[in-house]
């Protein structure tokens, strides 16, 4: 894997241009490679024909490491040693490595790989035969496997002083005895004692408390609260983005029908499940904001399950509207007035609050025109919707009045970027502002 | 207990025997009055007489097949043939009846003879004075194989070979014969047959040779400890067959990296058993490959000298394998 810009550590093979078995010219595409900075066509640093690849297609691997083997015409592999002829097991085809093999570990991303591909070619009969200087360095020798195995040693991981950088017998015997002995160098003592040695509490830097202060311990909501946000803020990168939605249709819609509503169907009219449907409409159409960081991949989900921020007098909590998506309008109103009457009540149960794929906060309904959520972890976004509130705007370059609101995502830089935040957004704003006072809410 | 040469070891080996068992007896091309051609049976005629230590016409075949005679007859003969090159008319009476006597009569009968020959190289030998012949006769059971090559192993092993009660092949490499000195005692000491030596003691590598390779082995494993503090073991297999497979598979695991040296022509040789022993049954121990060092399979070694130096692994090459091995 070569470097591709500075900086860069690793890379990801997205497609093989060639085939194994293909004749690759020099400077020919050989691979689509993806790198936190670029995506680029690999060209290939020399002509032959492509014996294998050692990377399939989707693996991300450190830079230096080798990604496929090149034989190239008119050059022969000189043999390993001098031995006799009959000593020696290295392959007979000319083989060319790139980037040339040295005497480092190989990276530990690509041992799994290695290895399973070296059992393969083991003699019998099989796989292809590797070349003697690779499996020098994974294979090493009969007693180096066996003493890896046996005190559970990546054999890659140990520095080699061998022929081609081999691990020798002396390496692995040394590398172990250095393991125990930096084992044995644990303070001494009892068990309990050498535990807190170890893993040191962390000093509470506390807070000078003046003379009239309260000191109130915290609850188990309250510490809850708090590790929640303090794992989510440290762990996604936070960013943010509002746009300026004119929901005045949608105030006229709800004044005409509000009274007519509460006596149909026995709950108040809020804006609530209007902005809910309106996201769950537009979640199905970005799936990426209804999805799931999960350190080396993203998962994106099937359910919309949306939770929905309750504000209680001392905590804030998030019943889920458990497949949003198959509640309309007045099924959303039900579910939304039935979690927040059960959760001011705390009578909320497990399943009320757990599940959730995508959040929307309500802090208009306190007065809020803007805010900067917490994103749920480890969901990948969730909404704000702010209050409505009637403000000079101009449409058609001329002032007019309007019911405003502003509306907020947080999401992971690290799932999403802007563009796809801004896109969901604008389909939330789309749909909201398409109310009239003559839309259906039945 | 005195500084003795190969030749006077085994020349006290003989006259011992001969001296405490009167069944014992030497015949062969020139062992009587000429005391044979490296003078090793020198005196012996005139201590024993023309009836216990006999010269024979040159026809191996009937010095091997009188010995086969005489011993089903109660005595115990050692046969010389005067160069091991010279043995193939020999080759029958010694597969075909000696080694198998014991087994075609159901134990009824041993054939307790035994066979000298020098083998090896030697400056001027060139075709028929230079051969190894010792992997001819290392598929034959039924027959033992020794190569000694410290005068006190050979005035011990001969002693040995002539009291086993079946026939014992006992080679001497010529090259040694006065090359190689050490104390060799006086009283009777005893060298099973079928059991190596080990020369010296080392971590590193294990390298097991016979005759000249064994010597050239040990002065190159000095040298690699003093320049490069690398210890060889050196094993001295001393009987080619049976081989004394547990103190080599020993040597094997705890260094783990074997180099095996003869001057034999190495397809099909002794080294490749040694190899194939260590490969199979020291496998999880290995850190390198199991190396051989041998002559090409070329005739044999020429008369002129740079040819025959060429023939034969010299220092260099064995000192250049086992630092290869080493680093491996």
């Amino acid at each position: 894997m070569p470097q591709l810009g500075e900086s860069v550590t690793e890379g990801t093979i997205t497609r093989w241009l060639k085939a194994e078995g293909d004749e690759v010219a020099i400077d020919e595409p050989l691979a689509e490679v993806d790198t936190d900075k670029v995506n680029a066509e690999l060209p290939s640093p020399v002509a032959g024909k492509i014996e294998k690849f050692l990377v399939s297609e989707g693996s991300t691997v450190d830079v230096g490491t080798e990604i496929a083997l090149v034989a190239v015409a008119g050059e022969s592999d000189s043999p390993a040693s001098d031995a006799p002829p009959q000593e020696n097991t290295a392959a007979d085809a000319p083989t060319e490595e790139f980037p040339a093999s040295g005497t480092e570990a190989q990276p530990a991303a690509q041992d799994t790989e290695r290895q399973q591909e070296v059992a393969h070619a083991g003699g019998d009969g099989r796989g292809e035969i590797e070349d003697a200087e690779t499996l020098r360095l994974t294979r090493s020798s009969p007693v180096v496997r066996r003493l890896a195995e046996e005190h559970g040693v990546e054999i890659t991981e140990i520095p080699g002083t061998g022929t081609g950088g081999r691990v020798t017998r002396k390496d692995i015997e040394g590398y172990i005895e250095e393991q125990e002995e930096r084992e044995e160098y644990a303070p001494p003592g009892l068990q309990e004692e050498r535990e807190a040695f170890e893993e040191p509490e962390p000093e509470i830097e506390r807070v000078p408390v003046y003379e009239g202060d309260r000191v109130e311990d915290l609850t188990g909501t309250r510490r809850a609260i708090a590790n929640r946000m303090s794992a989510s803020k440290r762990q996604a990168p936070h960013a943010w983005t509002m746009v300026e939605v004119d929901v005045s249709g949608l105030a006229a819609l709800r004044e005409r029908e509000k009274a007519a509503f509460a006596e149909r169907e026995g709950i108040n009219l809020t804006y609530l499940p209007f902005i809910v449907e309106a996201v769950v409409e537009s979640l199905r159409e970005h799936p990426v904001l209804n999805s799931v960081w999960d350190e080396d991949r993203i998962i994106l989900r099937k359910r919309i399950n949306v939770g929905v921020a309750v504000d209680l007098e001392d905590a804030l909590i998030v019943p889920v509207i458990a497949d949003a998506d198959e509640l309309n309008l007045v099924g959303l109103a039900r579910k939304v007035d039935d979690l927040v009457r059960r959760a001011r009540a705390r009578q909320l149960g497990t399943e009320d609050i757990s599940g959730g794929t995508f959040t929307v906060n309500n802090p208009g309904a306190l007065g809020s025109v803007v805010s900067t959520p917490i994103i749920n972890h480890p969901q990948a976004a969730i909404l704000s919707a702010e209050a409505i509130v009637k403000r000079p705007v101009v449409i058609d370059d001329a002032i007019a009045v309007r019911s405003m609101m502003n509306l907020e995502v947080s999401f992971d830089h690290r799932v999403l970027d802007g563009g796809a935040a801004l896109k969901f957004l604008n389909a939330v704003k789309r749909r909201l502002e398409a109310y009239g006072p003559e839309s259906d809410t039945g | 207990m005195a500084t003795k040469n190969l030749l006077q070891a085994i020349y006290e080996g003989l006259a011992e025997e001969m001296r405490s068992d009167e069944s014992v007896m030497v015949l062969g091309e020139d062992v009587g009055r000429a005391g044979g051609v490296f003078r090793v049976t020198q005196g012996l005629q005139e201590e024993f007489g023309t009836a216990r230590v006999m010269d024979t016409p040159l026809a191996e075949s009937l010095i091997v097949g009188s010995a086969i005679g005489l011993s089903v007859n109660g005595m115990r003969p050692v046969a010389e043939i005067q160069f091991a090159d010279f043995i193939p008319p020999a080759f029958d009476q010694i597969v075909s009846e000696a080694a198998k006597f014991h087994y075609r009569s159901n134990g009824d009968w041993n054939c307790p003879i035994t066979i000298r020959a020098p083998y090896g190289v030697v400056p001027g030998g060139a075709l028929y004075h230079s051969q190894s012949i010792e992997a001819w006769f290392c598929n034959t059971p039924g027959l033992k194989v020794v190569a000694p090559t410290f005068p006190a192993d050979a005035k011990a092993m001969i002693k040995s070979a002539i009291r086993d009660p079946n026939p014992v092949l006992f080679l001497e490499h010529k090259r040694t014969y006065r090359l190689i000195k050490e104390e060799v005692p006086d009283e009777d000491h005893e060298v099973p047959l079928g059991e190596a030596r080990v020369h010296r003691e080392g971590a590193d590598i294990t390298v097991v040779a016979y005759g000249l390779m064994l010597y050239t082995a040990l002065a190159v494993a000095e040298k690699l400890s003093e320049d490069h503090g690398i210890e060889t073991e050196v094993v001295d297999p001393r009987t080619l067959y049976p081989l004394d497979k547990e103190t080599i598979l020993d040597s094997a695991r705890r260094t783990g990296k074997v180099l095996v040296i003869s001057e034999a022509n190495l397809t099909g040789s002794v080294s490749g058993e040694i190899a194939a022993i260590v490969a199979r049954e020291a496998f999880e121990w290995l850190d390198g490959p199991v190396m051989r060092l041998g002559a090409p399979d070329v005739p044999a070694a020429a008369f002129a000298k740079p040819m025959m130096d060429y023939f034969v692994p010299s220092a260099e090459e064995i000192e250049a394998a086992m630092l290869e091995l080493a680093r491996y």
